[in-house]
């Protein structure tokens, strides 16, 4: 039964965060627990199963995406947790953030059309055995939201190979037939790669939102999918 | 001491910025434009007066902030 576990989270906060909220109700209503808040200059984090960085525009997405935030003094602090193997989920800007204080490989972009992109797009399952994916199928087609302008993922060949033969794509853009090729690729990204993990499978980054898809009221719930399945792995 | 940092992307990454100015610059009759790249430009004022530590300190500045080093290159120019 959902909330029946408990899962102790919390949610940093930046200023120009606006999903942050928006996680909390996902994750509270996963978990039963509310995730607690932690504004970016605290130098300590609560003990807590999972650390998340929501989206927004930390800092106005003043240099790069994510670049400011990167050294928030609460990232030095994170970076030690999620080195500890502390799972850390970053959505869209948490994204950025983590590719930029390198936890996860590669680099975000401005999309190809320099536009700023807000709609559905459907994803596909690339590797279901992680604690955030346990509840897909690898394989499944998703449909959860996009909504950025710097969402174009971008690393050498070399590392491209190796994440993918590492199993380290979460999710790839594709049509609702789960098609992948570039009418299917929103932003211009390498592989149609939305979201990835670090090499220990503690950490994912992805572009998509799927805290915003996770109310059956808000017209789905493919996105409540991965908040069940981190209560059931570590609550 | 004042320098200049020049962020641009590394060859073979696309601009999608650049590509945008280069169709731009053709509408507006501009010939002859094979490619445009674009980048940025960072002015420093540092305490600093020795221009070898001066390049040095920017360095690390460039590696540890200014510079995404997956994407981007970056020159250092010292002026006095």
């Amino acid at each position: 039964m959902r909330g029946a576990r408990k899962l102790k989270s919390a949610i940093i906060v930046f200023p120009g965060s606006n999903c942050d909220r928006d996680v909390k109700v996902s994750l509270a209503a996963a978990s039963g627990t509310p995730p607690v808040m932690v504004w970016h200059r605290d130098r300590s984090l609560p003990k807590v199963d999972l650390i998340v960085l929501p989206g927004g525009f930390s800092y106005g997405d003043y240099l790069r995406a994510g670049a400011m935030a990167a050294h928030s003094p609460i990232m030095a602090e994170v970076m030690d947790a999620a080195g500890r193997g502390t799972p850390v989920l970053g959505i869209c800007n948490g994204f950025q953030i983590l590719a930029e204080t390198g936890l996860l490989p590669g680099t975000l972009m401005a999309n190809a059309t320099l536009k700023f992109i807000c709609r559905d797009v459907h994803l596909r399952v690339e590797n279901s055995s992680s604690m955030f994916t346990a509840g897909y199928r690898t394989g499944d087609v998703v449909r959860i939201p996009i909504a950025h302008l710097d969402g174009n993922y971008h690393a050498d060949a070399g590392t491209l190979d190796r994440i993918e033969g590492e199993g380290r794509i979460a999710f790839r853009y594709c049509g609702p037939d789960g098609a992948m090729d570039d009418d299917t690729n929103p932003n211009g990204s390498a592989r149609n790669i939305a979201g990835v993990f670090n090499q220990g499978g503690n950490v994912l980054g992805l572009m998509p939102h799927p805290e915003r898809l996770a109310d059956a009221q808000l017209g789905g719930t493919d996105g409540m999918v991965m908040f069940d399945s981190l209560v059931e792995a570590l609550g | 001491m004042k320098a200049r940092v020049h962020v641009t992307l590394k060859d073979g990454v696309l601009d999608p910025q650049g590509k945008a100015i280069a169709n731009a610059l053709g509408a507006l009759g501009f010939e002859g434009i094979n490619q445009v790249r674009q980048g940025k430009v960072i002015e420093l004022d540092i305490e600093e007066s020795d221009p070898k530590k001066a390049r040095l300190a920017i360095d690390r500045m460039c590696d540890k902030l200014l510079a995404n080093t997956v994407i981007e290159d970056y020159t250092i120019e010292l002026n006095g």
